[in-house]
């Protein structure tokens, strides 16, 4: 809204800025509400972010007082170490193999969820719960469940005689075993936003579309790869870019649970960092490594929101 | 082709009953049109003979065949959605081929069956955009393609031209019955349009309340309508409804014309006097009342343009029904009745 440049009840109004005056004025509002989210934005994400570009291409230390520019000597530094090799295929099987997992089931409790049933409202709060207790309590009961002597896994293998009664898994010690437990608790965790978004993505299709399908002799299998999926595909694509940049990113479960251990087998570039960088005190090459993969996740999520924008339907 | 029938057929959703013992069946090859008002039940009769809903009890038969437990894919229907319900993400072509890639036919086949079905509906040159590069009279022909492109036995419309604006939407009627006559593929329609369905329909089924109140001919449901409601739901203005000594009158106000007009009959004069005028180019609707030996009744009357005798709101005049013209309804159930003197029920 424009007001009228000068006359003179405008000069008076405009010394008396109350809040009844600020709220029908657009150009100062919208900048108002809007300044503690791009504060935090700046304090929280941004100045971290490039504090942490700078440190990347310094010689800093936890200890050291100097900071000298290094150009890429610690990057190509964190490529020689193995260390870093064998975190860098971890991180793309973790991520890779959780997100896999999370689309199909997530695709699967949805379409389950959109059928009419007794009890739903039940069954939406259970898969709703994971997401909302606090992930390191989750994690924690999930320690428990995987502990090598009182696993409830174990106990259920054994009372069911799928292993023999003396036998144990050792969930979170065997390097496979390790892996598999990290990625499940992944899952478990990642599901219920996954659902959800699907579960809107499904109710957003039009039921005619879904009739029309059916009336001119689709299968099951026809009508979801054909009709269905690439209806979901733009929201599914905002799961998906969710899911892999949390996989790739976050270390909750994995420090949690083993700690990168056994033998490395679970390290990935999160946990990596965390562990050279703070517990280490090698702060430049901590920062190297996570930055590492900063570039194919911008990259991944800029080819994911362009798909999902080219996949939009009207 | 084939037959539809249905065999006392229901549906109800929890405590109410949408379709209420309904017996129908068409002809070979015939267009019969379901109409009604929304939520008369007439889109839950289509999707139970689709067999996109199922009916709580009664028989639904294609071809003879109880098809109560079949799919609506093994059931040989084609069917057109108000939202013509194209897949907005596969183009014209992927469209109207999506059926029979539901069939495996071969990729050679499918391209001449679309390119026939396009040609058909002369969207030939638009197979290779996305629905919403399409106007809606463009959409509606694909989605009449789609559905005619593996040659179903029976087609079943729910209101496939009301997204259309008026204009196109005369012109989509006359070439959906051109088309539907050529093929000669039974055809079920349903609309509230009581237009579509009289120009339309071969028959017409008539539903209220989840029941068929008359299912005839235009001609049969226009003037010899089965009760009330029927007359009054056809028409525009609908008929006109007199309360008698024991029975109900009606006459349809395009036979309600001044004296002048019919100079030869010996019908009994009914004074009318008129309140409102409204010129509307081909016809004058005249509204008023009757008066006395009349109750004192609210009635419409629609003279053609061809009938210039001069009319003044707030003049009484004297106006004519001939006795043909008249029709009688039971005064409580309001079904047809027998003629009677019309001077009998009003002395």
């Amino acid at each position: 809204m424009k007001l009228v440049q000068g006359t003179a009840p405008v000069k008076v109004a405009s010394r008396r800025v109350t809040f009844a005056h600020l709220r029908d004025r657009e150009e100062w509002l919208g900048p108002l509400m809007i300044a503690p989210a791009i504060l935090y934005i700046v304090l929280v994400v941004g100045f971290p972010f490039f504090l942490a570009i700078y440190y990347s291409f310094s010689d800093i230390t936890l200890g050291s007082r100097s900071l000298g520019f290094v150009g890429l000597k610690n990057f190509a530094a964190v490529f020689g170490n193995t260390n870093f090799r064998t975190a860098l295929w971890n991180t793309f099987v973790f991520a890779v193999g959780s997100q896999l997992l999370v689309l199909v089931l997530a695709n699967m409790l949805a379409l389950a969820l959109l059928k009419d049933f007794r009890g739903k409202w039940f069954f939406r709060l259970l898969i709703l719960l994971p997401w909302v207790a606090p992930i390191s309590l989750g994690t924690i009961g999930w320690l428990w469940i995987l502990d090598s002597t009182y696993s409830v896994i174990n106990w259920t293998l054994q009372a069911l005689r799928i292993i023999g009664p003396k036998a144990r898994l050792i969930w979170l010690g065997v390097p496979y075993l390790a892996m598999g437990s990290i990625i499940t608790v992944h899952v478990w965790r990642l599901l219920p936003l996954a659902t959800v978004i699907i579960l809107a993505g499904l109710s957003s299709i039009p039921r005619d579309i879904h009739d029309a399908a059916q009336v001119d002799g689709a299968s099951f299998w026809r009508h979801y790869f054909q009709i269905t999926m690439p209806l979901l595909l733009p929201v599914a694509m905002v799961a998906l870019l969710f899911g892999v940049v949390f996989a790739f990113t976050d270390m909750t479960v994995i420090y949690v649970l083993t700690r990168g251990g056994p033998y490395d087998t679970t390290q990935v570039l999160a946990s990596l960092a965390f562990f050279t960088g703070v517990v280490g005190g090698d702060t430049a090459e901590g920062a190297a490594i996570s930055l590492y993969l900063f570039p194919l996740l911008l990259a991944v999520a800029i080819a994911f929101l362009r798909i999902a924008r080219r996949s939009e339907v009207t | 082709m084939a037959t539809v029938e249905t065999r006392n057929i229901r549906k109800s959703f929890g405590s109410v009953q949408a379709v209420n013992g309904v017996d129908l069946s068409t002809k070979e090859g015939e267009f019969l049109v379901l109409l009604g008002s929304s939520g008369c039940g007439k889109t839950t009769l289509l999707r139970m003979i689709a067999g996109l809903e199922k009916p709580t009890s009664g028989e639904v038969l294609i071809a003879g065949e109880v098809v109560n437990e079949m799919p609506p894919r093994a059931r040989k229907i084609a069917m057109v959605f108000q939202s013509y319900a194209l897949y907005p993400h596969m183009t014209v072509f992927k469209n109207i081929a999506f059926p029979l890639k539901a069939q495996r036919m071969g990729t050679e086949a499918i391209r001449q069956k679309v390119e026939w079905a396009a040609g058909l509906f002369g969207i030939e040159l638009l197979l290779h955009r996305k629905p919403r590069q399409l106007s809606g009279g463009e959409r509606q022909r694909v989605a009449l393609a789609r559905a005619v492109v593996r040659e179903p036995a029976v087609f079943l419309l729910d209101e496939p031209l009301s997204n259309l604006d008026a204009k196109l939407r005369a012109s989509a009627r006359d070439e959906l019955q051109q088309f539907q006559r050529r093929i000669g593929t039974t055809t079920i329609y349903v609309t509230h349009d009581q237009v579509e369905a009289m120009g339309l329909g071969d028959r017409i089924a008539v539903m209220q309340h989840g029941k068929v109140r008359q299912i005839g001919t235009p001609m049969e449901v226009y003037d010899e309508p089965a009760d009330t409601f029927v007359a009054a739901f056809l028409g525009s203005p609908p008929m006109n409804l007199m309360e008698g000594k024991d029975c109900l009158v009606g006459f349809r106000p395009e036979h309600f014309l001044p004296k002048e007009a019919f100079p030869m009959t010996g019908a009994a004069p009914v004074p009318f006097r008129v309140t409102r005028l409204e010129y509307l180019g081909a016809d004058r609707l005249l509204y008023g009342v009757l008066e006395r030996p009349f109750p004192e009744q609210k009635v419409i009357a629609r003279l053609p343009s061809t009938v210039s005798i001069p009319i003044q709101p707030g003049e009484r005049y004297e106006f004519v029904v001939q006795e043909k013209d008249l029709r009688f309804f039971d005064r409580d159930a309001g079904h047809r009745t027998e003629a009677r003197p019309l001077v009998a029920q009003f002395a």
